[in-house]
């Protein structure tokens, strides 16, 4: 048996799924949520966005499995003797991965190359020359790779292509059987639904992103046990690899650092909102004092003390991995803490409209105690405006990450995160040849990502606040409508 | 009015206030006068004598927030917290951990600030109005929806991004700009070119879509569809009537925008080699010279707390409707 190792910030994803699984039931149970989601669920690019959404969600907890693998006895040990584990510390997705991210080179390589980018002197037939050597890892099962490469490269292509749209097509074939069963239609006329896109969820949509990832993940999947798919950075990493390390990263802060000004702001907005006076007052000042300072600054002093604290503490961390995670979680947790103004501004507003509300009126001449009425009046009535907050400020966390790495004031530099590799990639643009490729991949994972979340975000927005549905785009309603009446 | 706007200046004076109290705390918490002699003195030279003698030096040398030893006020008034904060009220920067003086430098470099960040402003409100504008004259067609489309995609995509692609595609391949760097005078244009467009081009998805959504609000009113009735063109309503009523909130964002702007500065110097305030503040960080960060901090604040004083100033201007509280 490895040993398990529970790292702070994986704690805080399962407590995270395990919320958002409650929330779920809550939403399915009250009417009103589950029409509010079913508002999300009929938007076709909503829906697409969750699908990609789910599977960096699904990296980022595979990722967040970790273990350390027990090492093999020393020969002449006794039985008895104490299991020795590995100072290394492994997640699930590691292990799935393995391959081109153990595999290390020295340098760069192009994306699927079978040759380093840079030329070395070596000895070839004893003769001292300068040229590309060989990659360890990709392309290593090939003989003669100026010859073969291309077949090679386009034969493991298709194939994974190929793979892809099977499984497409099994998963679509089963989705049309589900639907004509449910309707109890015929299967060809489940499939013109479909794709007509006469069916209760976007299906059409989610199959077209469904289609992409699919053929994308085939393609990898069969390359990746022989080239490294997107090249090398300068140290010799797998970048695909890199990338798909720093999801977790960056759905930590974005999930954990929101989470965290949740109850600063819940508390601090609704006693401002409820007893008004100089509690307002009190609270007014202490979040204008806190938005005043410069974030980036108010931020870099915070993660400078914690740096502080952890490398006064060096015995409290058995491995490495475990300091830099606490650097991680103590960020996000810092990003909460720094950023409650906002919420707290919205929801003292909010709690101020409610309190004069008849329903809030009469259950304080009923006599029900100041904490029983924010409880049960007032917080279940500002919900929404976390849920639209909450979703709205994870992409902006995500690329303030990147921002604060640059500053040198982000995650610990063993972390791997989008920050980090843009920062490393920043001079790599002005080589010539120039290097692409690292950037390139981390500016790939980052826009799908955020840009998935952001539209996300706005479904959930419209959902939830019908006031945000005026500013829908609808470009067919200028046809259907004379262009007056359109607003 | 006048009573008002001295009672604004009196809270931003207690929120000026209560910011640097936060700052200090911060700052002498992780940084004691002690690690601040360690590292400065560096190397083998660190004694006890010679932290005692860097420390009286610099008069880092008292207590935090109250001292024992001295007599009545003397108690509060003798301590680094009084020492090291009031004179930033009086402007007096002091000297710098490396011994530089924080206010010739901030004289120094305030320009180059300025001259990125004012045109970057400026220009930048007039392009995402007009963008808007045109978002909205193009409403619920197809234009509307790429444009929209767009401006979501800008809005997704990291700034650094957008700087170092900018650096790359300008600078390296079209080499029609420097890559980094400043000069005085005329030859300023050429430096400043590409820092003031990507930083147009980074705000612009965001603000395009704030903007936009604040025109649909007012272009809903009662007012807009008097002045439709009355047979005037569309360019007309919204240049006429939209554009005026909508100014206001306009108005109160791109206030509420300046200190964001002081932060975005902040990376652009530092990438386009420009010697003003941002730059300056990150050197400080990467440096861990405190003194620099905190002046930096109590610059930042004072310049954000004066834009809200001027927000509720322009706002009663603007609009006759909103009384003074």
């Amino acid at each position: 048996m490895p040993k398990f190792v529970l790292l702070a910030t994986d704690l805080a994803l399962y407590f995270q799924v395990l919320v958002l699984l409650a929330y779920v039931r809550h939403a399915l149970r009250t009417p009103l949520l589950r029409q509010s989601w079913r508002y999300v669920q009929r938007d076709g690019a909503a829906m697409s966005a969750a699908a990609v959404l789910a599977v960096f969600l699904l990296i980022a907890l595979l990722d967040s499995v970790h273990f350390r693998p027990r090492l093999p006895p020393t020969p002449d040990a006794a039985p008895s003797a104490e299991i020795a584990y590995s100072t290394r510390t492994l997640s699930l997705l590691d292990l799935l991965l393995s391959g081109p991210s153990e595999s290390r080179e020295k340098t760069y390589s192009v994306p699927l190359a079978t040759h380093q980018f840079s030329k070395e002197s070596m000895q070839r037939d004893g003769v001292a020359v300068r040229d590309f050597p060989r990659l360890q890892y990709g392309g290593k099962h090939l003989d003669q790779p100026q010859e073969q490469w291309a077949g090679d490269v386009l034969r493991r292509s298709v194939n994974g292509l190929g793979s892809g749209l099977l499984v497409w097509v099994l998963g679509a074939a089963l989705l049309v059987h589900g639907q004509s069963r449910r309707s109890m239609n015929g299967f060809v006329q489940a499939a013109c639904d479909l794709w007509e896109g006469r069916t209760a969820l976007p299906w059409r949509a989610i199959g077209g992103t469904l289609t992409l990832l699919l053929l994308l993940v085939g393609w990898v999947a069969a390359l990746w046990p022989y080239y490294h798919v997107m090249g090398t950075d300068q140290t010799g990493n797998d970048v695909l690899f890199l990338c798909l390390k720093s999801v977790r990263t960056a759905v930590v802060i974005g999930s954990l650092a929101t989470i965290a000004t949740i109850p600063l702001a819940l508390l601090f907005g609704i006693l401002a909102g409820y007893f008004k006076g100089w509690v307002d007052d009190g609270i007014q000042y202490s979040y204008t004092v806190l938005s005043s300072i410069p974030s980036v600054l108010l931020i870099s002093a915070f993660v400078l003390m914690i740096q502080v604290f952890i490398d006064k503490n060096p015995l409290w961390f058995e491995t490495g991995l475990e300091r830099a995670d606490i650097r991680l979680f103590l960020l996000s947790a810092i990003l909460g803490l720094t950023g409650w103004a906002q919420l707290a501004r919205l929801l003292r507003a909010e709690t101020l409209k409610l309190g004069e509300l008849d329903y809030v009126q009469a259950a304080r001449a009923f006599g029900v105690s100041h904490a029983g009425i924010m409880l049960r009046h007032v917080l279940p009535n500002v919900t929404h405006i976390i849920v639209i907050v909450a979703v709205l400020d994870f992409s902006g966390l995500v690329l303030y990450e990147a921002v604060l790495s640059y500053v040198g004031v982000g995650v610990d530099p063993n972390t791997q995160s989008f920050g980090t590799m843009i920062n490393g990639a920043r001079n790599e643009m002005s080589r010539d040849p120039v290097i692409w490729w690292t950037l390139g991949t981390a500016f790939a994972f980052m826009v799908a990502l955020v840009l998935s979340m952001t539209l996300f975000a706005s479904a959930v927005r419209e959902a939830f606040d019908p006031r945000a549905r005026a500013f829908r785009v609808r470009p067919a309603a200028a046809q259907a409508m004379p262009r007056e009446e359109a607003t | 009015m006048v009573n008002y706007i001295i009672r604004r200046v009196l809270y931003g004076l207690l929120v000026l206030i209560g910011v640097n109290f936060l700052t200090f705390v911060l700052f002498f918490a992780i940084n004691t006068p002690d690690d601040m002699a360690r590292i400065n003195i560096g190397g083998k030279r660190v004694t006890a004598d010679a932290i005692a003698k860097w420390k009286t030096e610099r008069g880092y040398d008292k207590p935090l927030l109250f001292n024992d030893q001295a007599q009545g006020a003397e108690k509060l008034s003798k301590t680094l917290f009084v020492e090291r904060s009031m004179p930033l009220f009086a402007l007096q920067f002091g000297a710098s951990d490396t011994g530089r003086d924080i206010g010739y430098e901030l004289r120094e470099r305030a320009l180059p600030s300025l001259a990125l960040a004012l045109p970057t402003f400026l220009l930048g409100v007039f392009v995402v109005v007009v963008v808007s504008l045109i978002m909205v004259f193009f409403r619920n067609t197809y234009v509307e929806f790429w444009s929209v489309a767009f401006a979501v995609f800008l809005l997704s995509v990291s700034g650094l991004f957008y700087i170092i692609a900018g650096q790359f595609l300008f600078s390296t391949v079209l080499k029609l700009v420097p890559a980094s760097g400043f000069a005085g005078g005329v030859d300023m244009v050429a430096f400043l070119l590409l820092p003031v467009v990507i930083g147009i081009v980074s705000r612009m998805g965001g603000e395009a879509l704030f903007y936009r959504t604040m025109f649909l609000e007012e272009i809903g009113k009662d007012y807009v569809r008097t002045a439709r009735s009355k047979g005037l063109s569309e360019s007309a309503v919204l240049l006429r009537h939209v554009l005026g009523n909508a100014l206001l909130p306009i108005l109160t964002s791109t206030v509420a925008v300046l200190p964001l702007l002081f932060m975005g500065a902040l990376i652009m110097e530092s990438f386009f080699g420009i010697p003003g305030l941002g730059s300056f503040t990150i050197d400080a960080i990467n440096g861990q010279d405190f003194a620099v960060v905190r002046a930096m901090v109590f610059l930042g604040s004072a310049l954000y707390i004066l834009g809200l004083v001027l927000t509720d100033i322009s706002y009663t201007l603007a609009d006759p409707r909103v009384r003074l509280a």
